[in-house]
């Protein structure tokens, strides 16, 4: 291996073992070394241990050379402080669940696990995947690889810049509103949030469980592929998991070079004041590429799009307000001593939970409670409908919608976090695909004159998944946005 | 980007909904949050101006309706391994101050 051992990504760190030119333990040892380097520069991670990766990695070079051939045998991946993993700390970013360690394996853990996988790392989040920016972790802000002074997005901001720095091939993530794929565009990493049904949420800290899923963040849509292939299909842990096959479409993906035949829709909705100019040009260059590449563009209407953000930050915290409820200091995390049960619970909640999530978690309650709940938590699911007619509408005329992933590139750290509702706003063309159940990548686009990147959104009807892999890695075979690294 | 707030939006009693989050707030942090969510709610309110008559509720983005499965006993968690995590365990129970008078 001629090229630093952490530059490999999911698939190439895989072909790399197959044919034993590195070991598991060669390359989870240069990914801690350089996890060590930088950390103290990006924060992206909320635990790693040099003992128990070895270890892990050492039985993956043992089981292969016994003659195991599981396709991911030894590829280390990083996981969302999110996702229980077996014997690891679990904290969602939360002071609440400072020295929880986790007694199960999520699901995706499991089938990670089952298919070779070392756990390298654990990667910071906004507490229970609240925020845009990872500025509300209990543990620090993680800052982006491409300028330290920047965020690199959220909730998923860890992963993130944990793949763009080189810390990982790839990283487990989740998306409530855009926590997968906004900082995968703050970051210049492909980002994939499949369907509402597709990954078992099992094991994932739950946060507004009509919105959670699971999906990579990855340097290729090849990888986030791959990684998705392993994590996705039914779960009887989770009932709102579909029975529908998840097929191997990675062949596919792997061979995609062209958009001949596709109708790619166009919302106007999503050029719109607001936008960034640096941005919107990144994204109709990208739009053009594909159109090069054989697609044909239409245009489609999302006209109650501008309604997604109110409608989220209506749905989310009373989702949140019910799944934080067990956050009592009675089974497991922070408690607060007390004489008294009522009195426990209140300074337990007060003082384990951060600013966002307090903010959320009363928000909620009140859109909940008697007399408020038609005029604000019906509504907004009536609201939901009417963002989910707009999609079906929209797919009926196009296979699949391109935009923006974000209507800025990275902003600075401290920029946004005294004005919750500006901080709300850089969801607002994530937050329905969420919404309608949809599937949606963000692949790097582009960067701004500063130097940043931002991402193309390429968003697909419910379980099409293996259609909008195709048109990003045909994006992504066209161009080489993917393959630039940040200096650092 | 619509973000005109409406002029008569709601004013919740903070201390209150706290109260039934279950949430002691300090003074300071029940004036910040007053602020904030007054802020929220007004912006929240927009979806006010639109008409959602004869809109059928969306609560659940996958459409399905109930995911059966045979009930056959397995194996759950181990005793030791949930309170592994708890606060205070005696005797192989979660340990709480007394509700009994």
């Amino acid at each position: 291996m001629s090229a630093d051992l952490f530059d490999l990504g999911f698939l190439e760190a895989a072909d790399a073992l197959a044919k034993k030119a590195v070991s598991s333990e060669e390359l989870t040892s240069a990914l801690l070394d350089r996890s060590e380097k930088l950390e103290p520069a990006l924060n992206s991670l909320t635990w790693f241990s040099r003992e128990a990766a070895r270890a892990e990695a050492r039985a993956a070079d043992a089981a292969r050379a016994a003659g195991d051939k599981r396709p991911f045998l030894g590829v280390p991946i990083a996981i969302k402080d999110l996702l229980n993993v077996k014997g690891q700390p679990c904290t969602a970013g939360s002071n609440i669940l400072k020295g929880y360690v986790a007694p199960y394996d999520a699901t995706v853990i499991a089938r990670l696990r089952a298919a070779g996988c070392v756990f390298v790392s654990r990667t910071n989040t906004d507490e229970f995947a609240m925020g845009g920016s990872t500025e509300t972790s209990a543990y620090g802000t993680t800052r982006n690889p491409w300028d330290v002074s920047r965020v690199p997005g959220g909730s998923s901001g860890g992963s993130a810049a944990a793949v763009a720095a080189r810390l990982a091939p790839a990283a487990l993530a989740s998306d409530t509103g855009g926590s997968i794929r906004q900082p995968a565009a703050f970051c210049g990493v492909t980002g994939f949030k499949p369907t509402y049904g597709r990954v078992s949420r099992y094991g994932c800290t739950a946060f507004a469980s009509s919105l959670d899923q699971v999906g990579p963040i990855a340097r290729s849509v090849e990888d986030a592929a791959a990684v998705y292939q392993v994590i996705a299909g039914l779960d009887p842990h989770d009932s709102t998991t579909s029975p529908r096959p998840v097929g191997d479409g990675l062949p596919e993906v792997r061979a995609a070079k062209d958009l001949k035949g596709l109708k790619l829709g166009l919302p106007k909705e999503y050029f719109v004041e607001g936008l960034d100019p640096e941005v919107e040009k990144l994204t109709r260059a990208a739009v053009e590429q594909c159109r090069a590449l054989g697609a044909e563009i239409v245009d489609v209407d999302l006209p109650h799009s501008q309604y997604g953000i109110a409608c989220y930050y209506i749905l989310a915290p009373a989702e949140a307000s019910a799944n934080l409820a067990r956050y009592d200091g009675v089974r497991y995390g922070f408690r607060a001593e007390s004489e008294d049960l009522l009195e426990m619970y209140e300074k337990t909640r007060a003082q384990g939970f951060g600013a966002e999530v307090k903010r959320r978690v009363i928000l909620g309650t009140y859109v909940l409670s008697s007399g408020f709940h038609d005029a604000y938590y019906l509504r907004a699911q009536k609201v939901r409908t009417l963002i989910r007619g707009d999609f079906e509408k929209a797919f009926a005329r196009c296979d699949a919608i391109l935009g923006p992933v974000t209507p800025t590139a990275a902003f600075r750290v401290g920029e946004k976090s005294a004005d919750p509702v500006q901080m709300y706003l850089g969801d607002i063309f994530t937050v329905n695909v969420n919404l309608a159940g949809i599937c949606g990548l963000s692949v790097p686009c582009g960067f701004t004159p500063n130097g940043l990147p931002a991402g193309l959104h390429v968003v697909g009807p419910a379980f099409e998944e293996a259609r909008i892999l195709k048109i990003g890695a045909a994006y992504q075979h066209a161009t080489d946005w993917h393959r630039k690294h940040p200096k650092i | 980007m619509a973000m005109k707030f409406s002029e008569n939006a709601d004013r919740m009693d903070v201390r209150y909904v706290a109260g039934l989050a279950r949430m002691a707030l300090s003074d300071k942090e029940e004036t910040q949050l007053q602020g904030q969510l007054d802020d929220i709610l007004a912006f929240v309110g927009e979806l006010k101006k639109l008409d959602v008559s004869g809109v059928a509720p969306t609560d659940d983005a996958s459409g399905t309706l109930n995911a059966w499965r045979e009930d056959e006993p397995a194996t759950g968690l181990a005793r030791e391994a949930a309170l592994a995590n708890a606060p205070l365990a005696r005797h192989g129970q979660f340990v709480v101050p007394k509700v009994i008078e």
